[in-house]
Order: C-alpha cells, then structure tokens, then sequence
C-alpha cells in the first residue's frame, strides 16, 4: 500500500503572510466590533426589534453550515471508502473544527448577552432546538477531532476499526447537526417563511456545496504556497464533478421549498414578497443566489477547459458558490423575518410596534466586520494548525493517481470513482 | 407574623370591597353594554411572602374590542408607567410591552383598534425555544423572562407570533423596582405579575376600568370567576386561534 505522506506548513511567502496579516486585521476588527456592541447595545447595529437576527446570524449560519459540509471529503475517504480522497481527510477534519470555531464565535459575539456565555453553557432548557445544537456543536469538535486522532496518531492509525468507525460517527453526527441548524428555522412556526420542514435537507445540501468549496479554495490556496501540486487533475476532475452535482441539490430543494409555499394560498404572500415584490430580497435572491451563486459557477464549470487548465475556473465557481450561500441564508433569515407576521391574517394592520409594516434592515459596519470575522477567525486556526501539525498532503499526485482512473472532468462519468484498488 | 399577614388580607380584602363597590357605581354610570367588563377587577388574590404559585389558577384577560375607543391608549400608558419603559427617539427598537393595533378589514372596511401584549399561552413558543430556560411560564400561567439567566439570543422574539416581545437595544436607567430591565436582555408583558401577586390588578386592566371598562381580568380556572363566567357564557376569539398555542388572552368582537 502506497503511503500517504503529509506536511507542515514551514515557512511562508510574502503573499501568504499579507493574507494571514488580512485575516489577523479583520478579526481584530470583528473583536473590536463585539465589544462597542456589547458596550452600546445592539442599537449601533442596523438590528431592531422587526430584524432581529441580521448579518452575523446570515455569517455564522452560513460557517457552521460549511463546518458540516467540510467534513465531506473526510467521509467520503473513510465511510465511502473511496481512497482518493485520503489525502485531504485530515484538512477537511480540522477545516470542520475551524469553520465551526468561527461560526460559534460570531454566533456569541452577537447575543444581547455574550458575557453570559457561561450561563448558556450550564443551563439548559432542553426543549429548545438552540439548547440541542450546543450540544451538537460542541460533540462535533469533540468526535471530529478524535476522528482527527484517528488518522493522526501514529498507534490509532494502526486500527483501521477505530478510524472507520469514528468516521461513521462524524458523519452521522454532521448530519443531525445540520438537520439541528437547519430546523433553528424549520421549528419557527409563527413566520411564514419558515415553519417547514425541508429546511433541514436543505441546509444539509447546502452544508455539502459550502463545505467542499471552502475545501476546494484552501487547497488551491496551499497548492500555491507549497508549491506542492495538491490538487492534480484528477482530483480537479472529482471535485469540479461534486460541486456540480451539490450546487443542483440545493437548487433543487430550494425550487421544491418555494413552489411548495407558492401553491398554498396562505404562503403566497411571503413567497411572492421574497421571490417577486419584496425590493431588496428578490434581487439578491435571484441576481445573488441564483444568477452569480448557482447559473454563473455551473456555466464556469461546464465550459471551462478540463484538466489542470480548468484549475482557475474551479477555484472562481468555489468563491462563486460561496457568495450564492451567503446570499442565500440573507433572503432565508433577513428576509424571513422583513416578512409582517400575521396576527390577523387577511387584515390591514397598522402599529406603533410597525405591525403590518416590512420589517427595514440596514446592516452597519459593525455587524459586517463581527460576521467576516468569523470567516477570518476560522482561516487563522487553519493557517496556525497547518504550522503546527501535518494535516496537508505531500504531492498525493504520486500517492494515489497510479491506482485512480484518470478523470474527465465534468464530462466523467462517475464524480467518485472507486479507489478500492488502491 | 400571621397578624401581619391577616391585616394586610383584611385590608386587601377591604380594597377588594371598595374596587367592587366602585365598580358597581362605574357600572350604573356607564353604558350598560361596558359594564361587565368594569366589575372583573377584584380576582386577584394577594399570594403571601413565600407562597408557592399555585397551578390551580390561571390568570387570563378578556377584552372586549368593540368597547375599546381608537383615541384611548389608558392601557398603554399605564403599563409605560408602571414598567418604566417608553420610547427610545428610535421607532424600530422602540419597547412595546403593550401596544394598539389599529385592524381593517379590506373587505367590508370594518375597523377595530386592539390591545396586544403577549397573550401568555399555555404552550408558549417562546418558552419552548429558549435555550437557557429564561423564558418560563410561572404555575399561574404567567408567561414571563428571567432577566438573570436570559442571554439575548433573541430567538423567543423570533419565535413568538404575536410580537410581543422586544430586546432592550440600549442601555437603560430610571427602572421601577418591580420591573427590572436590562441592555441586551428580552422583556415583554409580564401581567403585572407583582401586582397580581399583591392581590391588585395589572395596571392596564385598572387603567382601562377608570375609562369605561373593555379588560376583565381574573382566574380561568375559578368557575365562579366573572372571566370565567364571561368565557363559558359566550367562547372569546383568540389572536392565531390556529396555531392552537392556548393563550390566556381572549377577544371579544375581534
């Protein structure tokens, strides 16, 4: 059996320390942002009492949704057994653990609260979807990085039991976990635009798409850093294949999640604000999500040359499928709750509590700084655990593709093919 | 110690006996479709230091919107006073512990104006969605937020259909001592749970009677309660009857 070789990360490049340098600028900046927050309120925010849920819950969903799906690669190396993605088991666990870091910080950075961290920590109340989730975000770290431990640890290595089953264990984990993200929404029976079920598979589908596109950016990223081809083209192939196939699930679920609104009379109204009349929602829906998030990535990716000369057009449709996800969750919770709730349905409404009115959201500096500070926060752990630990492959190029059937791409037929022989 | 206690239910009692006189005075004065309304003050009964609420009541309110005139806002102004919040300069993050919402019908233009605070419901959403446990409903059905253990999450506002609750977006000064508020923190109606427990009406419900009377409050669980009495007479219509949530609040002529 051909052994897989992994490095650290020894030492760096002007363009990757201007990177890291971004990264540290902007965390402390999101830092900075939490605390004239929580020394002002949440009055310095374009939040108010109609959005209450604004940028850094569209920032932090979207990361623990990705941390879910960055797990993938890992899962499908050891689950599915498909040995060409071995390589990459390790960056994709400790791409889960940071993304996931990042999310939760922003997620808590935000409470009206964050002091009382220790409180949410200790006090449970367990018929809450949100006191689930502690538990499901915190177990996540936990067995992914056991799973880590797993592949890492030169005696547990020996075991294939053990990392086999850990595997099957983060991965069924991931997917209650993002069933649990995904019904934060699906449980809200009071707002129109929620109250459904299908949330959860279809956060789990985009969980799939978020997760491999960061993947697939580190990579690139690394490959340039290290010099290291550690991406060939047959693994190109494989994930240019797999984005595809994750971007038209979720554009699936997201067609059956509107028309199935669209077709009760009593859902009509929200569908036809977020889809068609409600200003800004619409627009980032479909310029956002559909048009630059989903239409613009998968024409890149179906046109673009295959092989090693289709690398950029990868790595754009990643950063593109990223950019949809972020779209996606604004129309999803911004949107959600601009939509008047309906206490008295079929009524005009009016309020000085804006009963009736579309909720307004304007999101300040503040709150972007905090939510891409989670983003930045998540690639700090990673460049810092790629220092410390050899989680990168070493030219997998020779390690695996002697035994792989070159891919053709999106033209290939099979987006996994089996690595058994190896 | 029981002496003390037993003056103060004397005197309670004796306040009860003057509320229901005046009452019945208000009653004989007032239009007589109102009246009814006016009389429900006295159920509260004063719970003594250190007594248990008791899952044998349940506190609930029954308003009668066609008695409730668009220009009077008695109740709000009552429950600003009472629970020291009132507007903050900024109409979005604005507190609402109550509110008046102004109701048309698109269809026959039929118009109505609606007191709303949360309705205190039996299976409260936002009680089911709180990580922390803060958002609580007390044995007497009072649905309320521990402002120590609440970590502004806000996911009770998200979940609650009837906008009854607001975070406190700033930070504030001038609280009353029976209603502590707090940056960061959610609050909402809370009844007047510390004037129920004094045996005294919510401040809304006494203000409204002073106008005329459209609030009656009492125990839904006292057959011989007049907000009992008033249900099983005729069944009150609730906000989002169809989410099945039980409020304690009903409506009449909604």
């Amino acid at each position: 059996m051909a052994k897989l070789a992994f490095q650290t990360l020894d030492d760096h490049s002007t363009p990757f320390w201007a990177l890291i340098a971004v990264h540290v600028a902007l965390v402390a900046a999101g830092l900075g942002a939490a605390l004239y927050m929580e020394e002002n309120g949440h009055i310095v925010t374009g939040m108010n009492n109609q959005i209450v849920w604004g940028l850094p819950h569209v920032f932090a969903v979207f990361l623990i949704v990705a941390a879910s799906g960055a797990l993938n690669v890992a899962s499908v190396s050891s689950v599915f057994n498909r040995l060409a993605y071995k390589p990459y088991a390790r960056l994709s666990g400790l791409l889960a653990i940071a993304l996931l870091i990042g999310g939760l910080a922003v997620l808590v950075l935000d409470l009206g609260r964050p002091d009382r961290l220790l409180v949410a920590m200790t006090t449970y109340n367990f018929k809450s979807i949100f006191a689930w989730n502690i538990y499901l975000y915190s177990g996540f770290v936990v067995i992914v990085a056991a799973y880590l431990f797993s592949m890492m640890d030169r005696q547990a290595a020996k075991s294939a039991a053990f990392g086999k089953a850990m595997g099957w264990l983060a991965f069924g984990w991931r997917l209650v976990l993002t069933t649990g993200t995904g019904s934060i929404f699906g449980f809200l029976i009071a707002r129109e635009a929620y109250d459904a079920a299908i949330l959860a598979p279809l956060f789990i589908a985009a969980s799939f798409l978020y997760g491999l596109a960061f993947t697939v950016l580190v990579l690139l990223t690394m490959s340039r850093e290290t010099r290291d081809e550690l991406m060939p083209e047959e693994m190109l192939g494989k994930f240019r294949g797999l984005l595809v196939i994750f971007a038209l699930a979720v554009l699936y679920f997201t067609a059956v999640q509107h028309v199935t609104k669209l077709y009760s009379a009593a859902h009509q109204g929200v569908e036809l604000f977020l889809l068609r009349d409600g200003g800004i929602f619409p627009l980032i829906f479909w310029l956002g999500q559909i048009g630059i998030g989903t239409v613009l990535p998968l024409a890149l990716l179906a046109f673009a040359p295959r092989g090693t000369k289709g690398r950029l057009a990868i790595e754009l449709a990643s950063a593109l499928f990223l950019i949809g996800g972020l779209a996606q969750l604004y129309v999803i919770i911004i949107g959600g709750q601009a939509f008047p709730l309906a206490l008295f349905p079929g009524m005009e409404v009016s309020s000085p509590a804006l009963d009736g009115a579309v909720g307004r959201y304007v999101p300040a500096l503040p709150e972007l700084l905090l939510g891409a500070s989670g983003v930045s926060m998540a690639m700090l752990i990673v460049a810092l655990a790629l220092r410390l630990m050899p989680f990168l492959p070493k030219a997998p190029a020779g390690a695996v593709s002697a035994n792989a059937a070159p891919d053709q791409g999106l033209g290939g037929s099979d987006p996994m093919p089996s690595g058994r022989a190896l | 110690m029981s002496d003390a206690r037993d003056t103060r239910t004397t005197l309670a009692a004796d306040r009860r006996a003057l509320l229901r006189g005046a009452g019945g005075l208000l009653a004989v004065l007032l239009a007589p479709g109102v009246t009814l309304y006016a009389m429900g003050g006295a159920e509260a009964e004063a719970r003594a230091p250190g007594e248990a609420v008791s899952p044998k009541v349940r506190w609930g309110l029954l308003i009668d919107v066609n008695a409730c005139p668009a220009d009077c806002d008695a109740c709000v102004a009552a429950c600003r006073t009472e629970n020291g919040w009132a507007d903050t300069g900024h109409k979005a993050t604005d507190p609402h512990w109550i509110r008046k919402v102004s109701v048309r019908d698109p269809a026959s233009g039929a118009a109505r104006e609606v007191p709303v605070m949360c309705q205190h419901c039996a299976s409260a959403p936002c009680v089911d969605v709180c990580p922390t446990g803060a958002s609580f409903r007390r044995a007497d059905g009072i649905v309320l937020v521990d402002r120590h253990i609440c970590i502004g999450c806000r996911y009770c506002i998200m979940a609650c259909p009837y906008k009854a609750r607001t975070l406190v977006h700033e930070p504030v000064h001038d609280q009353t001592a029976d209603a502590p508020r707090g940056k960061g923190t959610v609050e909402g109606c809370t009844l007047c749970a510390p004037r129920i427990d004094a045996g005294r009406l919510p401040a809304c419900v006494e203000a409204c009677a002073a106008k005329g009377g459209a609030m009656l409050f009492g125990d839904l669980n006292d057959p011989n309660s007049a907000i009992a009495k008033a249900v099983a007479a005729r069944a009150p219509a609730r906000i989002r009857a169809d989410l099945r949530l039980d409020p304690g609040v009903g409506y009449r002529g909604l």
